[in-house]
């Protein structure tokens, strides 16, 4: 009875900047749930750091209950798209990030909306936890107008409020995201933005030119490798001279994270922003994920790797599987409750897709709009002189 | 204005009457063609509306090159790759993944056959790749290199406008690095948007130095890429992609080389001349026996092949005879090839023109995710222009 009030208390206290109301009501409803607890995640390597992040970390039930709403909604979302593109519903390119859900989830965890983040063509996940909607993330897939880019885009090109897409070229992201930074720091207004880029593309010549520009003038860039082990179809050892992607930035400070605990992400990143926003210049993360899909829907992503490989990981790191292990293990919640939160993110999902399979597609004028800036509005030659078409901005 | 409606009307019937193009150029060409061309077999009605926009029409059998294996256009690559690596103890490929056989399967079994040395992965850097290349070239060893997507060229352009292509002139002729040839996948593909699709073929016309050659066919892409290997002058070949499967042919095993710099006249005809290269040649074709059908017009087909340096000769002397010239890309229009060519010929044929040079080209847009149909230069537009020129 004493620990009951001991966790009332605790709630209330939890939930006092959230509606009071609800804190009450949840209170009586929920008082038999831990409202937090403290986990323990792997150790970071470092590079040139002094400190570590913590390995002891805390986290609300509240916050368990969002990460694991956000990893099964982008889960759910990516397994759907998969769908549509075998009945070629979604065409051209689409690169699945399931499997590496905690890192953007966990990304977004320490930083703010008003923070700054640019990635590479596995964006889908990104656009939604930077404030995209499923549905306008599904309609861009399928080219309609209700998507977030008007359709003109697909899958390699989402964009929203503080969020740079989604760029099809890999490394070239990367000089853009320290470009961003600059103007943040130059405007003072204490942002930074993360710079995330692949395996692959930490081989392009463009990363380096930007970790010297980011050093030599101390912008506030979190710079993120998402190793998932394979570039395309090529593993890490056979792209690489060093894989220790961390070091590769060298004057750089570096830190390996598990990019499989959204938790021990969230950590990272956390010390990561403190190190930027504290004017210490730029800072490298290397997360260690995996992609359960191959490199994009044309890739069966077997032939390069075994099926075995796939199921271990599937079984023993999957992301969604142990945020879900530790909150029930912590009594953080109930098998009741998440498979509600299941069931209304499958709705959510299957939703979002009727719209993204009704939605009409843009209009032909759209063909020809946004190419320049122009007021007022340009004539765009078409395939001969005399068809012309208006492109407005 | 009444030209812009017309566009517009027939822009929106086309979505609807792209399933009747599959059937309609099918009644028209008859059974042969249905046979050759993958792309026309019977088809649900979803998967008609993305019915390709040209019919593939092989070559014929060549009979001067010895015996011939059917094959399509990435087996003729393959081919070109294999007598390559035979016969020249210093050719090297390499690229991105070309070690397993490449994205687009051009060097499937190379690497087990001539070992790793000789065919080998790069790290993820075309700016790297092209570097590498060069130096490979320039120490005498013969380099092809290829680069995933023509998309993906531009952090190498420096190394092939400022390196490559100059070497030889600044050296003084005491370096070269003719030995490097670069391929990579080229054109539009039906679902590549903005950066599988592109054809960059006009930002390095405008290069002295290097070669430039797009190929229409197995039989062509075969001899082309020998030549490209052999020709002592730095080369891109451009491989269009959406033929890569599509294009079947009956190619030579032995090697053979087709002369670079030379135009080919696929057919002769005397009142108007149609200039393309890669896939379009096979719209292009589509175009002259519409034309000839439909308005009684006799059309001179030329596929040219090598961009840079591009045969005048044999474009102008057709131009001369007919008096009429349309020449259509899938690139955009203000600055693509087809102005070169429309220049050139103005100048060297001014008073044989009946009428104004057409082109049939892209919109000058990036090029588009959802709006491909519209975006491509198809036949109803190369026979609209076709109209225009005739009642000029």
């Amino acid at each position: 009875c004493g620990t009951m009030l001991t966790n009332i208390s605790n709630v209330l206290r939890a939930c006092a900047q959230r509606n009071g109301a609800a804190a009450v009501i949840s209170a009586r409803t929920y008082a038999d749930f831990t409202a937090q607890a403290t986990f323990e995640v792997k150790k970071c390597d470092t590079h040139k750091l002094d400190e570590a992040p913590a390995t002891e970390v805390v986290m609300t039930r509240e916050e368990g209950l969002q990460y694991y709403r956000t990893m099964q909604t982008m889960r759910r979302m990516e397994l759907k798209a998969d769908q549509l593109y075998k009945q070629k519903i979604i065409r051209g390119f689409c690169h699945l990030y399931d499997g590496q859900e905690a890192c953007a989830v966990g990304i977004e965890a320490s930083i703010n909306l008003s923070d700054h983040l640019i990635t590479a063509y596995r964006a889908h996940g990104y656009t939604y936890t930077r404030g995209g909607t499923v549905k306008e993330i599904m309609a861009e897939l399928t080219g309609r107008r209700g998507g977030i880019a008007k359709g003109k885009g697909g899958s390699m090109h989402m964009y929203c409020k503080n969020f740079y897409g989604g760029n099809g070229i890999v490394g070239a992201q990367v000089p853009l995201g320290a470009g961003v930074a600059l103007a943040c720091k130059h405007q003072g207004r204490n942002e930074l933005c993360v710079c995330l880029y692949g395996d692959g593309a930490a081989n392009q010549g463009q990363i380096f030119e930007t970790y010297n520009m980011a050093a030599l003038w101390k912008l506030p860039v979190i710079f993120v490798c998402e190793n998932n082990r394979y570039g395309m179809g090529t593993s890490v050892e056979r792209a690489a001279a060093s894989t220790d992607y961390y070091k590769r930035g060298e004057f750089i400070p570096g830190l390996r994270v598990d990019g499989m605990d959204v938790l021990c992400v969230r950590e990272a990143t956390r010390f990561a922003a403190e190190h930027c926003r504290s004017g210490k210049g730029p800072i490298l993360m290397e997360l260690q994920t995996y992609r359960y899909h191959g490199h994009s829907m044309s890739d069966p992503g077997v032939s390069y790797r075994t099926r075995e490989e796939i199921q271990e990981v599937r079984s023993k790191s999957d992301p969604i599987s142990m945020l879900k292990d530790r909150m029930l293990s912590n009594n953080m919640a109930s098998v009741e409750e998440l498979k509600e939160i299941d069931v209304e993110v499958r709705k959510e999902i299957e939703d979002a897709a009727q719209f993204a399979t009704t939605d009409p597609e843009p209009p032909l004028e759209e063909l020809c709009n946004h190419i320049f800036y122009n007021n007022p509005p340009l004539d765009v030659r078409g395939t001969h002189p005399w068809s012309k078409l208006k492109s407005v901005s | 204005m009444a030209a812009a409606a017309r566009f517009f009307i027939r822009g929106a019937n086309s979505r609807l009457s792209i399933s009747g193009f599959g059937t309609g150029a099918q009644s028209c060409f008859g059974a042969a063609l249905l046979r050759l061309s993958p792309g026309c077999s019977s088809r649900t009605k979803t998967q008609r509306r993305h019915a390709s926009h040209f019919t593939y029409q092989p070559d014929p059998v060549p009979t001067q090159y010895g015996p011939t294996q059917k094959m399509n256009l990435f087996q003729s690559v393959t081919s070109a790759l294999d007598n390559t690596l035979a016969s020249d103890p210093t050719a090297v490929i390499f690229g991105e993944d070309v070690a397993f056989g490449g994205v687009f399967r051009c060097t499937v079994g190379l690497r087990d056959k001539y070992g790793k040395d000789r065919v080998f992965n790069t790290p993820l850097c075309e700016q790297g790749i092209v570097g590498f290349g060069i130096g490979v070239a320039v120490a005498g060893a013969t380099a092809i290199a290829e680069i995933q997507f023509a998309d993906y060229i531009y952090p190498a352009f420096d190394q092939i406008v400022n390196e490559a292509a100059k070497y030889r002139y600044r050296s003084g002729n005491l370096f070269d690095c003719g030995n490097l040839t670069i391929r990579a996948p080229w054109g539009c593909v039906g679902h590549g948007s903005l950066y599988h699709s592109q054809s960059p073929e006009a930002f390095f016309a405008h290069c002295p130095g290097i070669k430039v050659v797009i190929p229409r066919g197995p039989v062509q892409a075969k001899g082309l890429l020998l030549s490209c290997i052999s020709d002592k002058n730095p080369c891109i070949f451009f491989e269009p992609k959406i033929l890569y499967r599509a294009a079947v042919e009956q190619v030579p095993v032995e090697p053979y080389t087709i002369p670079l710099s030379q135009a080919e006249v696929l057919q002769e005809g005397s009142d108007v001349t149609l200039v393309a290269w890669g896939t379009q040649i096979h719209v292009m074709r589509e175009v002259a026996n519409m034309a000839q059908e439909k308005l009684g017009v006799s059309c001179e087909v030329i596929d040219l092949q090598t961009i840079l340096p591009w045969d005048t000769e044999t474009v102008c002397k057709s131009v001369v005879k007919t008096g009429r010239l349309l020449i259509s890309h899938e690139a955009p229009i203000t600055g693509g090839f087809a102005a070169e060519i429309s220049s050139t010929v103005q100048e060297e044929c001014f008073l044989n023109l009946e009428a104004p040079i057409s082109r049939v080209c892209g919109y000058d847009t990036p090029f588009p995710h959802i709006f491909e149909p519209f975006y491509i230069p198809d036949k109803w537009k190369c026979l609209e222009a076709i109209k225009r020129m005739i009642n000029y």
